[in-house]
């Protein structure tokens, strides 16, 4: 029930989380675009390299061959908590309403009921994906603290929701307070860890699309 | 009326029967959350209630927490429940004035010295000393540290009182405050609400009289029993909410509906207050039911929520502004970052030379 906490998250910790993400990752977009590359003195075998690339960011959506059946859990748990996310993220009508307050655009949203569903289906993607990389052995000898705080940033804030939206553990306004907390909080997290892949995944992609069309195979 | 004459006493002969009284028990009992098995005991020890001595002090105000407890249109045990209490010092509602007045007041804090209860709405001013506002020349400072002293307990009537209210606003040019910032070391209630509903009032006036003890409060001090749910939990309109139905203007097909006022800046969700089930003007409505949102009034600090018409998950300030220098700024940061790695690159090249076997064997003769 803590007002005060509640208004500052929502001016000047929003404010403040907005200015790091935004400054973060055009700092490090940019970066990467200015390092440049050798020129390849080859010929070209295929002179529509941009398309290339445009085509594998799309095509790495989509799972290798055989990939699936190897991984499924973990491929659909990737999956459901991405456009779990996603979903929850732009069609709870709160933040629709929060985007057309700041930008000016709006679209219809859901249900909260729907939303509600969805966000328990997303949690339970992302305690499997947890408890993999724990169980499996080779996996979490590869993971790194990093690893696990990404996790927990991107874990909060659904949760923080669910449990203000449900009344649980503090009162609504403190819940509130806490859930916007925790979102700045992944905000600030988002250029500076592997979560700013949401933005360089796509240079990535690209890239490796374009220097494969450039030789003329498909990547 | 006698000093040691009892609420029954009263009841009975402004003609309240006793089964009007019980009713009142009952519905006080249900709204506390006692069980319906305490209301006989509870209606015995609400009659043989002595006449309690109130001092009312009434600092940065409108006036309006005495209006909504004052102005019911047809007299009510909670009304009667008002009539009843010694209300031996109120500004607006005295007969005296001037220097008789603050008499009365000392008369009362020195004759039920430790026994009365203090009423106080408005926020305490403390900037400059608290010459922002004063009575009979005293500010409301000192006049509240005096009157807390000998008080068995106190209730901060209205948002003002309980948590600074309108006066607080930012940038709070009068260094406003609450009861509870100031005074530590007695029981205080807190019944906000810009005004609160004069039954909410009466009825912890009820529950001091019949227990001689303050009700179970929340974290902020407010009683569980009629501060326990928000309004959002519940408003008639919820199904709307949850169906996702909203009224996007105040005359639009939604409005007309009745749909959900979250777009139109209802604080509902945010705010605990009983308007939605004990409602105003004798259970007549209240604002969500006559068309306009929740303001969220009985939350400390509501006035810099956000304006009245802006939804609860709006962001209460601009971030249009700060994400373009943000942008600006990061895209000149990418460039010097990228500067000094080609010039750290170029360094690096300028530093190489070639090795042959002879600058090794040169090397290792050395
Ligand atoms: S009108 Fe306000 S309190 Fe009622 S359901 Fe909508 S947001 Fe909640």
């Amino acid at each position: 029930m803590d007002t005060a906490l509640l208004i500052w998250a929502k001016s000047t910790g929003l404010q403040w989380a907005t200015i790091i993400m935004l400054l973060g990752l055009t700092m490090r977009v940019i970066q990467i675009l200015l390092l440049g590359r050798a020129t390849d003195l080859s010929e070209a075998r295929n002179s529509d390299v941009m398309s290339a690339g445009i085509k594998t960011i799309f095509r790495r959506f989509v799972p290798p061959q055989g990939m699936l059946q190897k991984g499924l859990l973990v491929y659909l748990s990737g999956y459901i908590f991405h456009i779990g996310f996603f979903i929850v993220l732009l069609f709870f009508v709160p933040h629709i309403q929060l985007i057309d307050s700041t930008l000016g655009i709006s679209w219809p949203g859901l249900r909260s009921s729907l939303i509600d569903a969805i966000t328990v289906v997303t949690l339970l993607a992302l305690i499997v994906l947890l408890l993999h990389r724990v169980w499996n052995p080779v996996l979490k000898l590869l993971s790194t603290p990093e690893d696990y705080l990404t996790w927990a940033l991107t874990f909060l804030p659904l949760l923080t929701g669910y449990m203000a939206y449900h009344h649980m553990l503090f009162e609504y306004n403190t819940m509130l307070a806490l859930h916007v907390l925790s979102v700045e909080a992944l905000m600030i997290a988002i250029p500076f860890s592997k979560l700013s892949h949401m933005v360089t995944l796509f240079l990535a992609r690209w890239y490796n699309g374009a220097i494969a069309g450039r030789k003329g195979v498909q990547s | 009326m006698a000093e040691n004459d009892n609420l029954g006493n009263l009841l009975a002969r402004r003609g309240i029967s006793r089964r009007t009284f019980l009713k009142f028990c009952t519905a006080l009992a249900s709204s506390m959350a006692l069980s319906p098995s305490m209301v006989p005991a509870m209606a015995e020890s609400l009659a043989k209630a002595k006449r309690q001595s109130v001092i009312w002090l009434s600092f940065q105000e409108c006036t309006g927490c005495t209006e909504s407890l004052t102005r019911s249109s047809q007299p009510s045990i909670e009304s009667l429940i008002f009539d009843f209490i010694s209300l031996d010092y109120h500004h607006t509602l005295q007969a005296a004035s001037g220097f008789q007045a603050e008499e009365a007041r000392e008369q009362a804090m020195a004759e039920h010295k430790g026994k009365y209860l203090l009423i106080v709405d408005g926020s305490i001013p403390v900037a400059e000393n608290g010459v922002y506002s004063t009575i009979a020349g005293m500010t409301n400072l000192q006049m509240l540290e005096d009157a807390a002293k000998g008080a068995m307990a106190i209730v901060a009537v209205g948002t003002c009182a309980a948590y600074g209210g309108l006066p607080k606003a930012r940038p709070n040019p009068t260094g406003a405050v609450s009861v509870t910032d100031l005074i530590d070391d007695k029981p205080i209630i807190n019944i906000p609400g810009c005004p609160p509903i004069g039954e909410v009032i009466t009825g912890v006036l009820a529950h001091f009289l019949t227990f001689g003890a303050i009700p179970e409060l929340d974290t902020v001090g407010r009683p569980k029993a009629f501060y326990g749910e928000t309004i959002h939990d519940r408003c008639y309109r919820r199904t709307f909410y949850d169906q996702g139905l909203f009224a996007e203007t105040f005359d639009d097909e939604g409005a007309r509906k009745g749909w959900c006022l979250y777009k139109l800046g209802c604080k509902g969700p945010v705010t605990y207050n009983s308007c939605a089930t004990t409602k105003w003007n004798q259970e007549t409505s209240f604002p969500i039911e006559s068309g306009h949102g929740c303001i969220g009034c009985s939350q400390p600090d509501f006035w810099d929520m956000g304006g009245i018409y802006e939804a609860v998950s709006e962001p209460l300030t601009d971030l249009r502004g700060p994400a373009v220098t943000a942008v600006v700024a990061g895209a000149a940061a990418g460039v010097a970052v990228a500067a000094m790695n080609k010039q750290s690159k170029q360094s690096a090249k300028d530093r190489h030379f070639k090795v042959s076997s002879e600058t090794l064997d040169e090397e290792l003769k050395k």
